[in-house]
């Protein structure tokens, strides 16, 4: 059998995705995006990325067809995003999905948006390895996942107890008087700068953390050093070197995401690490991440940072995994699950 | 073929119709569920009227006003399998389905309203003619500053006696009669754009919830 053709769609967030794929090969990947719409209020605003997707889903569902060369009744399955994410804005992409299945009579995945994080890499850089260990991070996830096969779901290792990675980096990025998002700017900002010019604390790595806290992150306290740490420069009225700020915030981060990665798949026998999300894109994490894992014999894998961030494709790659390997569609009825945990990977 | 179906009310209602002969039609009583109903509605319509998807020739859809999260399933199925299908899509005012049915089964004889629930204490409101022509576009109010002594369809009716003494007619939209109005051409077709009527709130969420 050839392998399958498989269109996705993703609408968690406020990007509309739709990807087409076959097996591990990228066709298209269109996204629309309403982050602009958004930016005064300086968050998402729900309703109005609902609206946005309504608008934009037949345009990206066109677009995607027209740069794959594909027709709609030619693909073999429907994948979509079921959750988590926000409710309304995943609807709106999952009522689109059932469109399209009952219109072209073609099976439906209602996938997991994080597991589709993973199965994105299986574009660029070919099957995953089994079992791999996966470090999300992104402005609304830090976690460590063991996959041993992602159509049949992910063990959670652990995960961030307050802030998001991402996020860590917009509200640093903001009290450095760096735009939002702020992590290729931190990036950009770190590279000139210290790496130790300030010690700034390492979240849920003392000895009696590891205990409870072994695989989890916190990055909330993080925040707040660095915050402090700011406040008082500022009122000794001496200039804040944001350079080297950013870069010994940016280590904290890095330091913590890697070494816990790393012992986590030291600890689980597994020797592969793949990172996705969009703080994948970070210079240093890579870097780091690669170095420790070498000394340990661990490969590492990193998906280009376009299919890091929320897309189309990369809910597409987890249903034509989900083709691939025989696994039942979902119902027809299936619901957009907002809180949908990161163990069903299917719905 | 026309498949009809509207989900600006707290119900699912999909219909198949030829001409103004209605096929087959499904109702759903689950409240504030489209997203999980419409699409089995829909080929549950093709299976009870024996036909196919290549069999539907025309789509309609009830544009609201109505709750948006239900609304927004109803347009991009529609929209979407349109797309897919390669046919036309209709859209029409869902209080001009319901003004419709009122005059054919007699409940109004005469100018009168249709009022629908909008929550938070509003109702999405229209006037109609003796022909159950539309005069005025749809608007959004609290119900006593738009209160009336007409005869009232719709849900809003039920809800704000007060303000609405003279409740008749159908209570919610039905897709068979989506179809009727949309054969008999009864109401402006109009594009499958939703009738808001209300601005989204600006209330932004937490950074992305998940990314
Ligand atoms: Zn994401």
């Amino acid at each position: 059998m050839n392998e399958p053709l498989v269109l996705g769609i993703e609408t968690s967030c406020d990007e509309t995705g739709v990807g087409i794929v076959r097996g591990h090969t990228l066709l298209a990947d269109a996204i629309a995006s309403s982050v602009e719409e958004h930016a005064r209020f300086g968050g998402v605003v729900p309703e109005v990325a609902s609206r946005a997707h309504l608008e934009a889903m037949v345009p990206t569902i066109e677009r995607a067809c027209e740069t794959a060369g594909v027709k709609p009744r030619d693909v073999d399955a429907i994948s979509v995003t079921s959750g988590p994410g926000l409710a309304g804005a995943l609807l709106v992409g999952v009522a689109a999905a059932k469109a399209l299945a009952v219109g072209l009579d073609k099976p439906i995945y209602g996938v997991n948006h994080l597991a589709s994080h993973v199965a994105v890499d299986q574009l660029e850089h070919g099957a995953l390895p089994e079992p791999c260990l996966a470090m999300l991070v992104s402005g609304g996830h830090s976690s460590l996942l063991r996959v041993e096969d992602i159509t049949t779901g992910v063990d959670p290792l652990g995960a961030t107890i307050d802030d998001a990675a991402g996020e860590a980096f917009d509200k640093v990025a903001r009290l450095l008087g760096l735009p939002f998002p702020g992590g290729p700017h931190i990036d950009r900002a770190a590279e000139s700068g210290s790496k130790v010019y300030v010690d700034f604390p390492r979240g849920l790595t003392s000895r009696r953390d590891i205990e409870r806290h072994r695989f989890d992150f916190s990055f909330s306290g993080l925040k707040t050093a660095v915050a402090r740490w700011v406040e008082a420069r500022e009122r000794s009225g001496e200039p804040v070197p944001v350079a080297d700020v950013a870069a010994s915030f940016q280590e904290a981060v890095c330091d913590v995401l890697t070494r816990k990665a790393v012992d986590a798949a030291v600890t689980h026998g597994i020797d592969h690490i793949m990172i996705g999300g969009g703080v994948a894109a970070n210079s240093r994490l890579r870097v780091l991440t690669e170095e420790r894992a070498a000394a340990k014999g661990i490969r590492v894998r990193v998906p280009r940072p376009g299919l890091c961030t929320d897309n189309g494709a990369m809910v597409a790659a987890l249903g034509a995994e989900m083709v691939a390997r025989g696994r039942r569609p979902s119902p027809l009825d299936l619901p957009a699950d907002s809180s949908q945990p990161v163990t069903s990977v299917l719905v | 073929m026309l498949l009809s179906f509207d989900t600006a009310s707290p119900l699912v209602t999909v219909a198949l119709a030829e001409g103004t002969e209605v096929l087959a039609e499904r109702v759903t009583e689950m409240a504030m569920k489209h997203g999980e109903q419409l699409a089995p509605l829909i080929a549950g319509v093709l299976e009870d009227a024996g036909a196919v998807r290549q069999d539907v020739s025309a789509i309609a859809v009830g544009v609201g006003p109505g709750p948006f999260t239900g609304l927004r399933v109803g347009l991009v199925t529609a929209r979407t399998l349109g797309f897919v299908l390669d046919v036309p899509v209709y859209g029409v005012c869902s209080l001009d389905i319901l003004a419709v049915q009122a005059l054919d089964v007699g409940a109004v004889d005469g100018p009168f309203m249709v009022a629908t629930d909008a929550r938070r204490k509003e109702v999405y409101w229209a006037t109609y003619d003796e022909f159950a022509l539309r005069i005025d576009e749809p608007a959004v109010n609290r119900p006593v500053d738009v209160a009336s002594d007409l005869p009232v369809v719709g849900e809003g009716a039920r809800l704000y006696p007060d303000s609405f003494p003279h409740a008749v007619g159908p209570v919610r939209p039905s897709a068979g009669w989506l179809a009727r109005v949309v054969a008999e051409e009864r109401a402006e077709l109009l594009d499958p754009e939703p009738l808001y009527l209300r601005r989204p709130d600006a209330v932004a969420s937490p950074p992305k919830a998940v990314s």
